[in-house]
């Protein structure tokens, strides 16, 4: 079995690295179905360790050298595929496959198109190895691995040049994706600092090993490493304060935007708490916290995603939103319903990135979903396959979000913690609203897009292909809930409800009924024209429009003070401290040097001269310095 | 009685002219002359101490050095010759051209 590890997790690099021989060459298609193909193979490979980790309850392990072994710290290039990594793998690879063979037809007139899939697989290969590694030393490299290609994938088209807009300070991918950086970069901090708390009190870093004796450790401390871990978590997964490079990665490519902004790389917060569940079923309290942040992100980008004109924003919101909704389970407890939405959300929300991509493509890369409508007589197969993402999304039986967001409600309500349950119960009447909101507006009613002389056709059909499955998935997978259940809490801790019956039941009908309630009013206000235009002149409207404000006040806050201070820094320190200290010492040998030119006359009774004084001095040392008899 | 001491001190005050002549006469010929008394106040301190010790050593390095000092002067009166015939001069004041 070892093998089909070792399989699962470098042939996306392998794939990686031949794209990357013709990175500066112009498109070969060669490339893109080579990391597909090699993508299919891990995939197969993760399917076969899932199908037989589920039928044995063998967990894989293999060790490949010993990575950094200094004094006491031993760090061990090691990987693991257990239950829970193991259904990462297979989310991961799913995905990803199903977006490379998009990506063909997505890339297909761009310039960089070899450049694009050596990126994409390497961010694979380096979400596989933040999920499949059995110590935290690997998962932070992973961590910091997705963070860089996400980096070169948000700023793919580097080439574009900024633009300011009235609800951001400026934009570009160039500018979007050093934000990403930057945000994660503070949270990795807090991270690391986790990571070196485990290290100082533990003296290891596997995960065995740290699980093992953290009921031995002091809870304060615990507390501490819960905290800097979760920081770690935030910045990944966009939680409030860190939330705004989500919303500006969109800059990137749609099926980059699919991938690593939807389905992986941001649900690896969540991935780390679940991973990590021995330390934070020790601190409920910073449970509890986790929770109402997760709480909180739900509705105020559930909010955000209201009123957004962008088509790739809006989604980008219910993402962050989605990613409310793990935490508040991850937070709680119920570490299982949070993968088990991690995984749902990943099959739904890559399908409808996925679908807005067809539509930008079919719309010469607009994203104002106001210039477009009637989508539907043009694009059929899209618009199937968006309405049955955006069911799952706003959680409607028999589709995957019904299931887990259901069971995430439900464990707020049964924990007693009602004031979460309503939050989230709110949340989920908006992401209704929003995600039918979009379909209404981009796929039914009048068909604006022809005052702006756009003409949409639909994608190719192995793009529709590869969405194929993932609608399939986001179907069906809910239907698993029992299975899954069983074959992840054989690790992570169950969770015992304790409302049963009747109170569940009528906590699914008051949810769905919000679901449906917010999806009727979606369509019977869009299909009459949407608001009037007085609403644009709402302050809620406007605070909502304008993020609430976040990134023009970062802006204020951060980047401008942080810019006086970097001149300040620039001008009185650089400049006279450094730079002079620096140009005294090059002054010195300088004219030292100009000084000494007058030696190298070039006259020969000068130079003998010069040799005479040597011999003396060195006469006259030898004299001094020789040992008396 | 004439010591060691003589033949050093006469060693030392030849090669004290030889060093004054080498460090103020500006004529390439003079220059020569000034090495040639340098190395032979060497000679004599070598063959004065080989006496002294019983050793042949120092005598047979005097020799070498007779034999060295003798090529280097032909070689370099050669170049003097055709530096004189090139320039007209032989002063060290106008052989400045490795000026830097």
């Amino acid at each position: 079995m070892e093998k089909y590890l070792l399989i699962a997790l470098f042939s996306p690099l392998v794939g990686s690295l031949f794209a990357a021989l013709f990175g500066a060459k112009p498109k070969r298609l060669l490339t893109g179905i080579v990391t597909s193909a090699l993508l299919f193979v891990s995939l197969i490979s993760s399917l076969i360790l899932l199908v037989h980790i589920a039928s044995s309850d063998d967990i894989v392990r293999v060790k490949l050298f010993d990575w950094i072994t200094v004094g006491s710290l031993n760090i061990p290039f090691g990987f693991v595929a257990d239950q829970v990594s193991v259904i990462m793998m297979v989310t991961v690879t799913t995905v990803s496959a199903l977006v490379h063979v998009y990506s063909i037809g997505y890339m297909e007139h761009d310039k960089g198109f070899n450049r694009f899939f050596s990126y994409l697989s390497a961010f694979v290969f380096s979400m596989m190895v933040l999920v499949m590694s059995d110590n935290f030393a690997g998962l932070f490299i992973g961590w910091e691995g997705v963070g860089l290609c996400s980096w070169l994938l948000i700023g793919f088209w580097y080439h574009k040049k900024d633009e300011t807009r009235d609800i951001n300070p400026s934009i570009s991918p160039s500018w979007a994706a050093n934000e990403a950086f930057i945000m994660n970069r503070i949270a990795d901090l807090g991270m690391l600092l986790g990571l070196f708390l485990i290290y100082w009190h533990v003296g290891s870093l596997q995960y065995d090993v740290v699980f093992a004796h953290v009921d031995l450790l002091n809870i304060g401390l615990v507390t501490l490493i819960g905290i800097f871990l979760f920081i770690g978590a935030m910045g990944k997964s966009a939680q409030f304060p860190l939330h705004t490079w989500l919303a500006d990665a969109m800059e990137g490519p749609t099926p980059v935007s699919a991938l690593i902004h939807a389905a992986t790389m941001v649900t690896a917060g969540v991935y780390l708490v679940v991973r990590a569940f021995p330390i934070y079923s020790q601190i409920p309290d910073i449970g509890f916290f986790i929770a109402s942040l997760g709480a909180f992100v739900a509705v105020f980008a559930a909010s955000m995603a209201l009123v957004n004109t962008d088509l790739k924003r809006i989604i980008a919101y219910s993402t962050l939103s989605q990613l409310g909704y793990m935490f508040v389970a991850g937070g709680l407890g119920a570490y299982w319903i949070a993968l088990f939405h991690l995984m749902t959300h990943a099959f739904f929300k890559a399908l409808l990135f996925l679908g807005a991509g067809n539509v930008m493509h079919a719309m010469n890369d607009e994203l104002n979903i106001f210039k477009m409508g009637g989508l539907h007589k043009v694009m059929k197969y899209t618009a199937i396959l968006m309405i049955i993402a955006s069911l799952a999304l706003a959680g409607i039986y028999p589709f995957a979000g019904f299931f887990s967001k259901d069971k995430i409600l439900e464990v707020a309500f049964d924990s007693q913690h009602y004031i979460l349950w309503f939050m989230l119960w709110l949340g989920a009447g908006m992401t209704a609203f929003y995600s039918f909101r979009l379909i209404m507006l981009v796929f039914f009613g009048e068909e604006r897009y022809k005052k702006y002389g756009f003409h949409p056709h639909e994608a190719h059909w192995y793009m529709l292909l590869a969405m194929a499955p993932l609608a399939i998935l986001a179907i069906i997978a809910g239907f698993f809930e029992e299975s899954f259940e069983h074959f992840v809490t054989k690790i992570l801790p169950e969770y015992h409800f304790h409302v049963h019956g009747i109170v569940t039941v009528a906590l699914i009908g008051v949810t769905t009924l919000i679901a449906l309630s917010g999806i009727a009013f979606a369509i019977y206000k869009y299909s009459k024209g949407g608001f009037s235009e007085k609403w644009k002149e709402h302050p809620i409207y406007k605070l909502l429009y304008n993020q609430y404000y976040i990134p023009i006040i970062y802006e204020k806050v951060f980047t401008e003070p942080y810019k006086e201070l970097s001149k300040i820094a620039w001008k009185e320190l650089d400049l006279r401290v450094v730079d002079a200290t620096v140009d005294f010492i090059a002054n010195v040998v300088y004219k030292s040097g100009f000084a000494g030119r007058v030696v190298q006359s070039g006259n020969l009774s000068k130079m003998l001269r010069w040799m005479v004084i040597g011999l003396l001095v060195l006469i006259v040392l030898v004299i001094v310095y020789s040992p008396v008899r | 009685m004439i010591t060691l001491t003589h033949y050093l001190v006469l060693a030392a005050i030849l090669f004290s002219i030889a060093l004054v002549g080498i460090l103020r006469r500006k004529n390439l010929l003079m220059l020569f002359f000034a090495t040639e008394i340098a190395l032979n106040a060497v000679n004599i301190a070598f063959s004065a101490i080989s006496k002294y010790y019983g050793d042949l050593t120092g005598q047979l390095f005097a020799f070498f050095i007779v034999a060295i000092a003798a090529s280097e002067v032909a070689v370099g009166l050669g170049l003097l010759i055709i530096w004189y015939k090139r320039r007209g001069t032989i002063d060290l004041d106008s052989l400045q051209s490795m000026n830097g």
